[in-house]
């Protein structure tokens, strides 16, 4: 058995089952860091909306507030199904993986937001009246001290996140993307054994989780181990 | 007319009344201390000066012009002309010690930052923090980030300085020269408003004293009136419970 599969290697690493698996690894995780990109932009925007006093924000608290506490609930492969056969029913002529993006997008940008949120929570109101006192615009108070103090809190976490969520945008083989997993059973049905092609893909995604998490790790340590909060240096 | 006039102010935190009716009025390039009891509202009397918590009832007019809390505008004039030591600092946590203190004049005021930063050293070096000018707050004793923050409110030169139990974090030397730079301000007739619990420094620096306890000035005078021959009975138990007779 195991002399079969190790026959059978050449013949799977062909230049181009190699580029097939590796153009999927690449779509895997781009999944995964376009959403978090966005997710952080967009999770911004939302935790400055639910964190502002004024009336006029009002509504768009309201909305942000529905935003995240739904999409955090909901298991990808719904939110998934909802933007494809949704864009199917309004005749909207997009491609799959366009598609994944969207999804990858908006659920990164509920869940991100909720990490940006605890984390601007956590600078002490103390050092916003300070600013405040100092005549600091909301802007200047928000850009010069909330922010820097928060980033060392919400950066980790946003990666740890982003790591995790490399393993969920494998159900974007589920309409049909082409990213890792989908290229495993693509090589499957194309006769290779199942325990050969599963294995290269784990593989894969250890590649590509593993330096990500460690990095993840060391921006950590590297930012809360620094008690004070310097951006300009630590990232 | 008095620098800062403060007519029947309250205030509340949600339904506790703290502020209960504060008459008080200081003309310019005086010192004025507040004392009292823990809780009596020393620190939320600032707060509400410097627009941190709104009033429910009365006015504080500074230099004539009656600061109008729900305007930013009007909020805004007034900050330009005063500044706050916190009595808990509230440094930057961000920032190191010369950034702490350049920010506001540089950013927000808008000077030259060659000049500002010549100012800061100059201010920094005068509390005895020349050596830190790159550590950050929290690589800085108590006293230390007290002095960082007075020459932070220095720096952004206010014709009115509210500090807040200024000395309850220093030595006994450095008690002496902040007490110095105290005098000094005093001579360039900045107008003070001195929340302490150090009796010796309230007696030497202030021209009047204000005896607060339960959200009122419940006496006003000069230090030997207060510390002397206090007139109410309140006054007389605190002072001879603080003073140690
Ligand atoms: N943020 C707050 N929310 C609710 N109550 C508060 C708040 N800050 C202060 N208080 C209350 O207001 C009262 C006055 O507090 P304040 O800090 O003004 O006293 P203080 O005279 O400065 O005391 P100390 O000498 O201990 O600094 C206290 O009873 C306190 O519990
Ligand atoms: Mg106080």
């Amino acid at each position: 058995m195991l002399s079969f599969l190790i026959a059978e290697i050449p013949r799977l690493f062909t230049i181009y089952n190699v580029i097939l698996l590796l153009k999927a690894a690449l779509t895997t995780l781009s999944l995964s860091a376009v959403g978090c990109v966005i997710g952080l932009f967009f999770g911004f925007l939302l935790s400055i909306a639910r964190l502002s006093h004024r009336p006029i924000f009002w509504p768009l608290k309201a909305l942000a507030l529905i935003y995240v506490e739904i999409l955090r609930r909901v298991p990808f492969l719904i939110t998934l199904m909802i933007f494809f056969f949704g864009a199917q029913v309004l005749g909207f002529n997009i491609s799959a993986l366009a598609i994944a993006f969207i999804s990858t997008s908006v659920i990164s940008t509920a869940f991100v937001a909720e990490i940006v949120r605890a984390g601007l929570r956590a600078v002490k109101p103390s050092q916003m009246e300070a600013a405040a006192v100092m005549n600091f615009s909301a802007w200047h108070s928000f850009w010069h001290v909330r922010l820097p103090q928060a980033w060392p809190l919400i950066l980790p976490p946003v990666f740890g996140y982003f790591v995790l969520f490399i393993k969920d945008t494998a159900l974007a083989s589920q309409v049909g993307v082409l990213e890792l997993t989908q290229a495993g059973k693509i090589l499957n049905t194309k006769g290779f054994s199942a325990s050969l092609v599963y294995g290269a893909v784990l593989i894969l995604y250890f590649i590509i989780s593993y330096p990500l998490a460690r990095f993840g790790a060391y921006l950590e340590r590297r930012l809360g181990a620094s008690r004070h909060s310097r951006p300009r240096r630590a990232i | 007319m008095a620098h800062l006039d403060i007519r029947g102010l309250v205030a509340r935190y949600n339904n506790a009344t703290v502020l209960d009716g504060i008459d008080l009025s200081i003309e310019r390039g005086e010192i004025v201390s507040l004392i009292g009891p823990s809780g009596s509202g020393k620190s939320t009397l600032l707060r509400v000066i410097s627009g941190l918590l709104p009033p429910r009832e009365g006015t504080v007019s500074l230099a004539g012009e009656t600061i109008n809390y729900a305007d930013r505008r009007s909020l805004r004039r007034s900050r330009d002309k005063l500044a706050i030591v916190f009595q808990q600092y509230n440094l930057f946590g961000n920032m190191n010690v010369l950034r702490n203190v350049m920010v506001a004049p540089v950013t927000i005021q808008k000077r030259d930052k060659k000049t500002v930063e010549a100012e800061a050293r100059a201010l920094l070096d005068k509390v005895g923090l020349g050596d830190k000018l790159t550590s950050y707050p929290d690589e800085l004793s108590g006293g230390q980030q007290q002095r960082v923050a007075i020459a932070r409110a220095l720096c952004l030169k206010p014709d009115i300085l509210l500090l807040d139990e200024v000395t309850s974090a220093l030595d006994p030397e450095r008690v002496g020269e902040v007490l110095d730079t105290v005098k000094m301000l005093a001579a360039d007739n900045m107008t003070l408003l001195i929340v302490s619990h150090e009796m010796g420094f309230v007696r030497e620096v202030s021209h009047r004293v204000a005896f607060m306890a339960d959200g009122k000035i419940q006496e006003m005078g000069p230090p030997a009136q207060i510390f002397g021959a206090p007139q109410q009975p309140r006054t007389q138990a605190f002072v001879s419970r603080i003073l140690g007779h």
